[in-house]
C-alpha cells in the first residue's frame, strides 16, 4: 500500500513538472516582447535592455526556466505588471469566492446525484430512471453557459425572483450576506456538475446492486431500506471519491464560465480580465495552478479509492 | 434473448433443430443499433443538420457578410422566418452557415484525435514496460492541462483559423481514446491469436495494425461519436466566451454570444434557435454513441 502511494506520488510530481514545463514553453513561444508590452512602444532600447535585465529576460531559456521553477517551489506564481500585484495575492483574494461557488455547487450536486443515481439503479428502466437519464443527457449536451442562460431567462427576466448578477461585495464573507445573488450562479453550476455526476452514479449503483454482499444482506433478512442504506449507499459513496477527484477540472472550467455569465467576482473572472488585457503572468499562473489542482485531485481519487476499498490492494 | 427456437417447430425440422442464420457480426450489430429508437432519432437529426448546414444555404440565399443596419433585431416575420440579429443578419441563414464550422470542427477533431489516440494507445499498451510508463505520463500531462484555460490563452496569441482550431482541439482531446485503447491493448496482446502471429514471426507493426487495432473497433467507433459531441460543445463554449474563430465568422456559439446581450430586451429569437440546434446536434451524437456502446456490448445483442 505504501509502495503504491509512493509510486503514485512520484507520478504526480512528474506530471506536475510536465504541466509546468509545457505552460512555461507556451509563454515563451509568445510573439512580441514583454518589455514592449509593459513599458510601451516608445521606450528607448536602453530602457528595454534594463527591463529585460531586471526580470532576467536576457538570460538563457534554461536559466529562466530554472528561475520559474524555483519561484514556483517557493509558492510564487508570478507577478502581474498590468495589475501591479503578485499572482499570489490575486489568488489569495479570489480563490475563497471560487471555493464558495464551486464548493456549494459540488455539495448540492452530490446531494442530488447520489440519491437520484441510487433510485435510478433500484428502479431500473422505470419512470424515475428514464426521467433521470433524459434530464442528465439534456444537461450534459448543453454548453455550460446555456443552463445559466435559461435560469436567468426564467428566474431573473420573466419572473423577477433572483438577480441575474452575483453580489459584487469586495470580501468573501460580505458576499454571503447577499444570498439571493448567489442562488442563480450556484444553481447553474450545480446542474452542470450534476449532469457530469448523474450517469456515473447510476452505473456505479447498478454495479453495486449486482454484488454478492447485496444478496447476502437480503438473504439474511435485512429489510430493503436497510439493505439500500447500509450496503448500497455506503458502497456507492466510495465511487463519489473517485468522481469528485476526477471531475475537479470540469468543475473549475464550469466555474470559469459561470463566473463570466453572472459577473461573479472570482479567479475565473480575473482570468478573463487578464486575457482581455494580455496579462500573461496571470494567465500562466492560473493555468499552472489549475493544472496542479487537477493533478492533486487525480491523486486523491486514486489513493482515496485504494484506502477506502479494502478489496483494492496494490 | 438467448434462445432462437420459435414456439411452433415446423414438422420438416431436422432432428436437433433448424440452424437459423443470424447474419454476420456487422448485421447483428446494425440490427441491435436500429432497434434503439434514440439512436435512429440521432441519425435522423445529424443527417438533417448536415443537409441544413451544407445544402440549406444553396436554397435559402442570405447575405452573411455585409451587416445590414436597416434591418437590425427584427422579430420573426415575412422575409426573415426567425428574425435578424443586431447586425441585420438573417438568423435562419446564419444558423445554416454557422452549422458548417461546428460540423467540420466536430468531425475533424473527432476523427483526428481518435486516430492519433488509437495508434498512440495501441503502441503504448503493446510494448508495455518503460515505453508504456513514459508514454502514459504524456497522456496524464495532457489531461491535467486545463483545456479551456489553455485554449483561451492560445487563441489570444494566435487568432486561429478553422484548421488551426481543429488541430489545437485535437491536440487536447486525443488523450482519452489513447487511454481507452491502451487498456484494451493490454488484454489483447496476451491473447492466443497475437501469440500465434508472434510465433509465426509477425513483426510488431503488423500485429498492432492487423490484429490489435481491428479488435478495438468497438471502442473506437463509440469514442469518435463522443469526441465529436465534445468538440462541438467546446467550440460553442469558446465562441461564446469570444475566443476561437474571429467574431465575424458565423458560428452557433458566436450567435449565442451576441444574442445574450439582448436577452433583457426580449429578443428571444437571437438566442434560443442557435441554442436549440447546438443541444439537438450534441444530444444526437451522444444518443448514437450510447447506442453504439450497447450494440458492441455482446451481452445486449439480439442474436
Amino acid at each position: 500500500m505504501i509502495g503504491f502511494i509512493v509510486r503514485r506520488l512520484g507520478q504526480a510530481v512528474v506530471v506536475t513538472l510536465g504541466v509546468v514545463t509545457i505552460t512555461f514553453l507556451l509563454l515563451h513561444a509568445l510573439p512580441g516582447s514583454l518589455a514592449r508590452d509593459i513599458i510601451g512602444n516608445r521606450a528607448t532600447p536602453q530602457a528595454v535592455a534594463a527591463f529585460n535585465h531586471e526580470y532576467g529576460l536576457d538570460r538563457p531559456l534554461w536559466y529562466q526556466y530554472w528561475l520559474f521553477l524555483d519561484k514556483l517551489l517557493h509558492g510564487n506564481l508570478g507577478y502581474s505588471f498590468v495589475a501591479n500585484r503578485s499572482v499570489d495575492s490575486l489568488v489569495a483574494s479570489e480563490l475563497p469566492r471560487d471555493l464558495i461557488l464551486g464548493g456549494l455547487s459540488l455539495v448540492f450536486s452530490l446531494a442530488i446525484a447520489v440519491p437520484v443515481g441510487i433510485a435510478q439503479a433500484v428502479k431500473r428502466n422505470g419512470l424515475i430512471d428514464y426521467t433521470g437519464t433524459g434530464v442528465s443527457f439534456l444537461l450534459y449536451s448543453m454548453p455550460q453557459y446555456a443552463v445559466a442562460l435559461i435560469l436567468i431567462q426564467l428566474l431573473a427576466i420573466t419572473f423577477h425572483v433572483f438577480p441575474a448578477e452575483a453580489p459584487q461585495s469586495a470580501g468573501t464573507l460580505a458576499m454571503l450576506e447577499h444570498p439571493a445573488g448567489l442562488v442563480l450562479p450556484v444553481a447553474s453550476l450545480t446542474l452542470v456538475t450534476f449532469a457530469a455526476f448523474s450517469r456515473y452514479m447510476r452505473s456505479s449503483a447498478i454495479d453495486a446492486l449486482a454484488q454478492d454482499y447485496m444478496r447476502t444482506a437480503r438473504a439474511k433478512g435485512l429489510p430493503e431500506h436497510q439493505v439500500l442504506r447500509k450496503h448500497l449507499l455506503r458502497n456507492s459513496l466510495i465511487a463519489v471519491i473517485t468522481l469528485v477527484g476526477l471531475s475537479i477540472p470540469y468543475i473549475i472550467t464550469g466555474t470559469l464560465i459561470i463566473e463570466q455569465v453572472f459577473n461573479f467576482p472570482g479567479l475565473g473572472l480575473e482570468y478573463f480580465t487578464a486575457t482581455l488585457r494580455d496579462d500573461y503572468p496571470v494567465m500562466l499562473g492560473v493555468t499552472v495552478l489549475v493544472g496542479m489542482i487537477t493533478v492533486v485531485g487525480n491523486l486523491i481519487a486514486d489513493v482515496g479509492y485504494a484506502l477506502l476499498d479494502p478489496r483494492i490492494r496494490y | 434473448m438467448i434462445t432462437t427456437i420459435p414456439d411452433e417447430v415446423p414438422s420438416s425440422t431436422p432432428e436437433g433443430g433448424e440452424v437459423y442464420s443470424t447474419g454476420s457480426a456487422w448485421r447483428v450489430l446494425l440490427r441491435t443499433f436500429a432497434k434503439n429508437r434514440l439512436a435512429v432519432f440521432g441519425i435522423i437529426v445529424i443527417v438533417s443538420v448536415i443537409i441544413f448546414s451544407f445544402i440549406g444555404p444553396l436554397l435559402y440565399h442570405t447575405n452573411q457578410f455585409d451587416p445590414n443596419l436597416t434591418s437590425v433585431n427584427l422579430a420573426p416575420g415575412a422575409g426573415h422566418p426567425i428574425g435578424t440579429d443586431s447586425s441585420g443578419f438573417d438568423i435562419l441563414g446564419r444558423m445554416m452557415v454557422g452549422g458548417r464550422s461546428s460540423i467540420e470542427v466536430g468531425l475533424g477533431v473527432g476523427v483526428i484525435s481518435t486516430v492519433f489516440g488509437l495508434i498512440y494507445g495501441a503502441v503504448s499498451g503493446f510494448f508495455g514496460k518503460a515505453t508504456d510508463v513514459i508514454m502514459m505520463r504524456f497522456v496524464d500531462i495532457g489531461l491535467a492541462i486545463p483545456v479551456v484555460f489553455l485554449f483561451i490563452f492560445m487563441s489570444q496569441v494566435y487568432k486561429p483559423s478553422l484548421t488551426l482550431l481543429i488541430v489545437l482541439l485535437a491536440a487536447v482531446s486525443w488523450q482519452v481514446p489513447a487511454r481507452l485503447v491502451r487498456g484494451e491493448t493490454l488484454t489483447l496482446r496476451t491473447r492466443e491469436f497475437v501469440q500465434a502471429v508472434r510465433t509465426m514471426g509477425g513483426r510488431s507493426g503488423r500485429i498492432i495494425l492487423r490484429h490489435i487495432i481491428p479488435n478495438t473497433i468497438g471502442t473506437i467507433v463509440v469514442t469518435v461519436t463522443f469526441q465529436v459531441a465534445n468538440a462541438i460543445l467546446t467550440l460553442a463554449v469558446l465562441q461564446y466566451l469570444g475566443f476561437g474563430l474571429p467574431p465575424t465568422t458565423p458560428t452557433w456559439g458566436s450567435m449565442l454570444s451576441n444574442g445574450t446581450t439582448y436577452l433583457q430586451d426580449g429578443y428571444w429569437w437571437e438566442v434560443y434557435p442557435a441554442l436549440a440546434i447546438i443541444v439537438l446536434t450534441v444530444v444526437a451524437f451522444n444518443f448514437i454513441g450510447d447506442a453504439l456502446q450497447d450494440s458492441f456490448d455482446v451481452r445486449l445483442q439480439e442474436r
